[in-house]
């Protein structure tokens, strides 16, 4: 196609767009709600995917000492936790690294509880074979002695992905029927265009105008209305996304899990927004010109 | 250049508005198309334009076979065509210009080749003083010349005509009769449907007689009626 008559097509559509008022800002509206739930629920899906499966490949167990315990019943502790089966390799942190650790991540007002203050237990990071086999060291190793509690990689993380699970079925169920929506409103705003254009779409048909011809101006208008729709989901998903990995990250330290870094992560839920946007436009055209373009 | 072969057009609700037409039509010939109201002239028309297909029988344009053409054909079938109506069919919002210019432009022609061929025919109809004006703001005769500066700004083989005078006094009429024939000396055939008894007498061409749906009378220079 010749760059003068794409720039016709485009002027065309926008004009449209501009003619149609306020059923062009309803359409966008809902495009707006759509792609606003689409976007946060793909941000979720996404880490919770990468999460899952950063726990699944967890193989450490945190073993925590009690409290003033000897030298050397840590030494024979560290033995009887190498000797379990399925453990490759035992470290020990003392609490005071562990409080160096989280000085390092939440700042320095932590390190008032240096020295005797430390709340902190001493640690043994356990290594599995393998991420299965977590679960039943830490069973094992907190019915030693001396140990206070055993943690395994993702023990609150596998509780909470119960609820994501649910989340994200009503999640994409109420994201299904608003893209209907969406489609349906731009549908209808398209329509109008085509009946107010009906005089034009005849002398089109006469003079030998294709179909794909009359067609064009119809489609962009459908994929400005969706694109429109997706900035304001973009702009806001960008914000909350920020706000929400500075704060996760800050535990980061503590835990190991982590989200998508913002950078790339961010380009793509936009850039994936946007095309959602422009393919439900498209679609809702498409359904409305079947009907009244006889296609 | 065209050939139509046993054609019949029965309607959906079953009224026959053609129930057969054999017939040929050269290039360069002009047709006018005449008979009572209600004849079967306007759907013998549009089944040349392809706006209705025959019900059996065949037409044959150039290199158009209608009966094997594909929707997406059409197009390019009225691209060799320029077609005209007795209610002109312009377009309220455009200029005198852009409404000849819409079918350059739907047809995907550039500005630059738009712009002097536009004007060159509206010289031809005799409107080049008034470009900017919109049909609302001419005669019904001066809006006829737009319709048919449109018909033919695309060069095509033929003008397909249904009642052009239809909406016309006699002067007006005779007006654009004279441009019709200038087009028809320069090797446009010509199919014109018509009502007008002085017209047809006036300027004799062939006619072609249709009553009840079928052809009652084919003559090379002929009058309106017998019994002039
Ligand atoms: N869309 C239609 N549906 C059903 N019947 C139709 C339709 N159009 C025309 N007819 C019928 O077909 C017959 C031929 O009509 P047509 O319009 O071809 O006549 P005509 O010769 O052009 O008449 P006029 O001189 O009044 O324009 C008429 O009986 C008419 O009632
Ligand atoms: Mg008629």
């Amino acid at each position: 196609m010749k760059t003068e008559v794409i720039k016709r097509h485009i002027s065309d559509s926008l004009k449209s767009l501009r003619r149609n008022g306020w059923m062009s800002v309803a359409a966008v509206s809902a495009v707006t709600v759509t792609l606003l739930l689409v976007g946060i629920f793909m941000a979720i899906l996404f880490n919770g995917n990468r999460i899952s499966q950063q726990v699944e490949n967890d193989v450490q167990v945190r073993v925590y000492v009690d409290r003033n315990v000897n030298q050397k019943k840590k030494d024979k502790l560290r033995k009887e936790l190498k000797d379990l089966s399925s453990v490759t390799k035992v470290t020990y942190r003392s609490k005071s690294t562990e409080l160096n650790t989280i000085v390092s991540g939440y700042g320095s007002q932590w390190k008032m509880f240096k020295g005797d203050e430390n709340p902190l237990n001493d640690v043994f990071i356990v290594e599995t074979k393998s991420p299965s086999a977590t679960m039943r060291i830490a069973k094992k190793a907190a019915k030693l002695d001396n140990v206070s509690d055993a943690s395994y990689g993702g023990r609150t993380a596998r509780k909470l992905f119960k609820y994501v699970d649910g989340v994200r079925n009503w999640g994409l169920g109420f994201t299904v029927l608003l893209l209907f929506l969406a489609v349906f409103l731009i549908s209808n705003t398209i329509r109008i265009t085509i009946l107010s254009r009906r005089e034009e779409i005849g002398v089109m048909r006469l003079v030998g105008a294709t179909n794909s011809y009359i067609r064009w101006p119809f489609l962009l208008e459908g994929a400005w209305t969706g694109l429109l729709g997706s900035i304001i989901p973009m702009v806001f998903v960008d914000i909350a996304y920020k706000v929400a990995y500075n704060a996760m990250n800050i535990s980061e330290a503590s835990n190991g899990f982590s989200l998508y870094p913002v950078m790339p992560f961010l380009v793509w839920i936009d850039l994936l927004l946007a095309v959602i946007g422009i393919v439900i436009g498209a679609i809702g055209s498409v359904v409305s010109m079947r009907r009244f373009l006889k296609i | 250049m065209i050939s139509i072969k046993d054609v019949t057009k029965t309607y959906d609700n079953g009224v026959p508005g053609i129930k057969g037409i054999t017939l040929d039509i050269d290039q360069g010939e002009f047709v006018y198309v005449i008979g009572p109201s209600g004849a079967g002239k306007s759907t013998f028309i549009k089944m040349l334009y392809h706006q209705l297909t025959p019900t059996t029988g065949n037409i044959v344009f150039n290199n158009f076979d209608y009966s094997t053409m594909k929707p997406s054909e059409v197009p390019y079938l009225r691209r060799e065509m320029g077609i005209v109506f007795q209610d002109f069919k312009l377009l309220p919002r455009l200029t005198i210009f852009e409404n000849v210019a819409y079918a350059m432009q739907v047809i995907e022609k550039t500005d630059a080749e738009i712009k002097p061929r536009v004007l060159d025919v509206l010289r031809q109809v005799g409107l080049e003083t008034k470009v900017r004006r919109f049909p609302s703001e001419l005669s019904g005769g001066e809006q006829q010349r737009v319709a048919i500066a449109r018909a033919i700004v695309n060069k095509p083989k033929v003008l397909i005509a249904d009642e052009p005078t239809g909406n016309l006094d006699p002067d007006t009429s005779d007006e654009i009769m004279d441009i019709i024939e200038k087009i028809n000396d320069q090797d446009t055939t010509i199919i014109m449907a018509t009502h007008n008894r002085d017209v047809v007498n006036s300027r004799q061409h062939r006619v072609i007689e249709i009553a009840g749906g079928n052809i009652v009378r084919d003559e090379k220079k002929g009058a309106y009626g017998v019994e002039d």
